[in-house]
């Protein structure tokens, strides 16, 4: 083992090599920021410049690069502007946005950055560790497992079901589900619900509905009511203001520890992933943080970017797991990176270790490499980053529309997509003006197939809905997401009756 | 000095290469363009963007251009080129097995018979595929297995139930005078899940691309029991075939192209001859490789009937199990 990690080290700190990092880790970023362009899209592009350098090392170190580039990188524009480009970004617009909102775009990049940073190290750490040992927890999940813990994420909600609004919540998470069984799915050969439509038969897109739940009522608000936020025209030395008061700081610690740890274990499972790691982490955070914390989840907490920002990364880290040990891609990147793979003439799996160790390690090392050269690439540059917000509004709102619609084209190349953009926009924001929350109808329209899936499937291999207390684990989490749920209004019914002094027991 | 006339000679040797470059082959093709039916990063994106590059650096195709038209399971591409025939003589749309499929499911009210059939370039077997270490060993150990307990066997696949990966395991299973009815199937979505859905215990065996199963196979991860084609595959000749097993299926899961009905024969000819003439090139052995290819080449009647055959087979088969 020692020997292979020289000779990764020495392959991984050639002069070429470090400045492919850097290079890969910008353009990553660059185009991350792009909603629409996700780390599977930019690692589909940088392909083929990859396969020409011939190399397998240095190849895999720029795609690696890019990779976290990417990943880093999207979390910007949830935060600047509520556009969650990359579904693993959502939970980080949460409170992100509104801690821009409040003026503070920088410290929210800021905490978003050593968060990323953190989770993606720690990831590499456990990744170099216990990457063979990994191999069997990998392979430890069942359908019925799955599903139970896309029901743990879905407890996710909890966050926007605030006083009153449980029912709401509830409403626009079914709604959210509704919506995503549109289209062909995986476990019918015929469309459903596309009411003849062609271009409804692959469903609607994620990006689509993303801008205009989130990007397009905010743009439509800033228009409508010009007092709105201070962004526009707010103290821009404020913007850009980096620092993290020592307080933030003691209570971001422990979260960002916890969310590295926990997000790099759901990346291990090749059917979670980065997106279910961010749900899962935003949601243990708020359900196990004190009561007054638990209360600014959603308006503006600093542990509430850190949370999905240390875990998303710290998964991506992990789904190299089962990529690298044992020839499965965990996610729609890790299989686009097993083709390069095999393009190379790398066989990943468990031979991998023993035939190509540096090539093994190459990867791990260009992992730490890869973090510490966004943070020291991106620190600097969060204040003219975040400076994008003291643009004035007039200028700020149609270069947010241009992305948003940008962002829905793009993928598909489908003008269609911007016609739904545009009805979903409106809708989003008449549900708004009632105040419903939307972040649940995204949240149940991202799980809603992985729950269909791996529920349907877990009940065909039962026979039915045996599998629910023939095995422990999915019992375990579905009782853990119980109290997840169930929790949170105990605590709120106990505080009440406190309050009105007939509680017992204390 | 001496360097200088060495750079001399370098580009006097290099006009020359440029000059015979362009002597040697006028292209075959002006240009084509490609219409690709799903969105970047995917198998048909892959085959569509791979032959035009392998066509335009081995000099039969002077330029090629792509655009992507997803939309309907590529019943919108096919639509698109058939309502602009007219326009779209320098097209070709790229295809493979679903469009078989689809057209019988009736995803999109359009079948292969209503385009210009150019040819058949590349192909994959379909393979079964069980844990290395399980109990089941070969093709009738896991036929056997199912007649023993048939809801104790279940079959994965990365395609929808009806789709070309249930298709297959239930061809399989009909020859081998199994009932393909109560084959009980369990579809993942893509081939990465599948695989992991084997390894992990959940489904006993599972039915895949055969390129997609000999790295693990490989590894020593998974056994492959059996391979669709008619002898073994050199990629990997320790998988047995079925034929060899005692089980007559065969299944090519083909890509191809496709150009706008009514297209001028001469057009036509040429795209063919472009085609038949890129599987000597090293350019095209390069992408070949690189992707994992098999060479399956059918040129426009050969084409022609080996679709219909493959429809007709698939069509019994969709019928039988309900799903037409």
């Amino acid at each position: 083992m020692l020997e292979g990690l020289l000779a990764g080290l020495s392959t991984a700190f050639s002069v070429t090599n470090i400045l492919i990092v850097i290079a890969g880790c910008l353009v990553g970023t660059f185009i991350g920021m792009l909603p629409g362009l996700g780390p599977m899209s930019i690692i589909a592009i940088m392909i083929p410049i990859a396969i020409t350098i011939g190399d397998p090392s240095t190849a895999l170190i720029l795609l690696a690069g890019v990779y976290y580039g990417a990943v880093f990188g999207g979390s910007t524009s949830s935060i600047l502007i509520n556009a969650p480009g990359v579904a693993s970004t959502v939970a980080t617009s949460f409170d992100g946005y509104p801690l821009a909102r409040k003026g503070q775009a920088g410290k929210a990049l800021t905490v978003a950055a050593i968060a990323s940073f953190a989770g993606g190290t720690i990831g590499a750490i456990l990744l170099m560790i216990f990457a063979p040992a990994l191999a069997s927890v990998a392979l430890l999940f069942h359908s019925a497992e799955y599903f139970a813990l896309m029901v743990v994420g879905l407890s996710a909600i909890a966050a926007f079901a605030g006083t009153g609004q449980v029912c709401k919540a509830l409403l626009m998470t079914f709604l959210g589900l509704i919506m995503a069984t549109v289209g062909e799915g995986v476990l019918f050969n015929a469309p459903r619900f596309t009411m003849g439509v062609m271009d409804l038969q692959s469903g609607f897109g994620f990006i689509t509905l993303a801008m205009a739940m989130f990007a397009l009522p905010e743009a439509i608000y800033l228009v409508l009511d010009p007092n709105r936020s201070k962004t526009g025209d707010g103290d821009s030395g404020e913007i850009t203001n980096l620092r993290i008061t020592r307080d933030e700081a003691k209570r971001i610690a422990p979260v960002i520890g916890r969310q590295s740890l926990q997000g790099f274990f759901i990346g291990v499972l090749p059917g979670a992933g980065a997106t279910i790691a961010s749900f899962l982490g935003y949601a243990v955070e708020r359900n196990i943080a004190s009561k007054e914390e638990q209360e600014q989840f959603g308006k503006g907490s600093v542990k509430g970017v850190a949370a999905p920002e240390s875990a998303n990364n710290a998964a991506a880290t992990g789904s190299f797991v089962p990529l690298l040990t044992l020839g499965i891609p965990g996610s729609g990147t890790t299989a686009i990176l097993l083709g390069a793979l095999i393009a190379l003439n790398v066989s990943p799996g468990p031979r991998l270790m023993i035939d190509e160790p540096e090539i093994f390690w190459a990867v791990i090392i260009s992992m730490y490499l890869g973090n510490l050269v966004l943070l020291v690439l991106n620190l600097p540059l969060i204040p003219y980053i975040a400076k994008v917000l003291s643009v004035p509004r007039n200028y700020l709102i149609p270069f947010i529309l241009f992305f948003t619609l940008m962002g829905a084209y793009i993928g598909q190349n489908n003008a269609t997509e911007l016609l739904l953009l545009v009805g979903f926009g409106v809708c989003a924001t008449l549900l708004r003006f009632a105040d419903y929350p939307l972040a649940p109808l995204l949240i149940g329209f991202i799980l809603g197939p992985l729950l269909e899936n791996n529920f349907s499937r877990a009940m065909q291999l039962y026979d039915g809905m045996a599998f629910v207390w023939e095995r422990p684990m999915t019992l375990a989490l579905l009782t853990l997401a119980l109290i997840l749920i169930v929790l949170p209004s105990y605590r709120r019914r106990r505080a009440r009756l406190r309050a009105a002094g007939v509680a017992d027991g204390d | 000095m001496k360097m200088f006339k060495k750079t001399q000679q370098l580009v006097v040797a290099a006009v020359f290469a440029a000059v015979g470059a362009t002597a040697q082959a006028a292209p075959v093709v002006d240009s084509v363009h490609f219409l690709i039916p799903g969105g970047a990063g995917g198998g048909w994106d892959g085959t569509a963007r791979g032959t035009g590059e392998a066509l335009t650096k081995a000099g039969l195709v002077g330029s090629a251009s792509y655009e992507n038209m997803s939309g309907g399971g590529g019943g919108k591409a096919i639509g698109y080129l058939i309502e602009n025939a007219a326009s779209n003589h320098g097209t070709m749309m790229v295809n493979s097995t679903p469009i078989v499929i689809r057209s019988l499911t009736g995803v999109f009210p359009q079948s292969f018979r209503d385009l210009t059939l150019v040819a058949g370039t590349i192909g994959d077997y379909a393979a079964l595929v069980v844990p290395a270490d399980g109990d089941i060993q070969d093709l009738n150990g896991l036929i056997s297995a199912f007649n023993a307990d048939p809801s104790g066997v279940a079959i994965g696949g990365g395609s929808v139930p009806g789709g070309m990966d249930h298709l297959v395991a239930a061809m399989v299973f009909q020859t081998a005078g199994a009932d393909p009815v109560s084959m009980k199937y369990v579809p993942y979505d893509g081939g990465g899940a599948t695989m992991a859905g084997l390894l992990s215990g959940e489904v006993q065996a599972v039915s895949t691309g055969f390129s997609e199963a000999v790295e693990l196979a490989k590894a020593g991860e998974v056994r492959i029991i059996g391979v669709t084609s008619e002898e073994r595959v050199d990629a990997f000749a320790d998988a047995p075939t079925m034929k060899e097993q005692g089980n007559d299926t065969t299944f090519v899961n083909w890509r191809g192209f496709f150009a706008a009905p009514d297209l001028p024969a001469d057009t036509l000819a040429a795209y063919q001859d472009a085609l038949t003439k890129m599987y000597d090139t090293p350019e095209w052995e390069e992408v070949r490789a690189r992707n994992g290819w098999v060479n399956i080449h059918n040129n426009g009647d050969d084409f022609r009937t080996f679709l219909e055959e493959q429809e007709q087979v698939i069509g019994d088969l969709m019928r039988k199990l309900g799903f037409l």
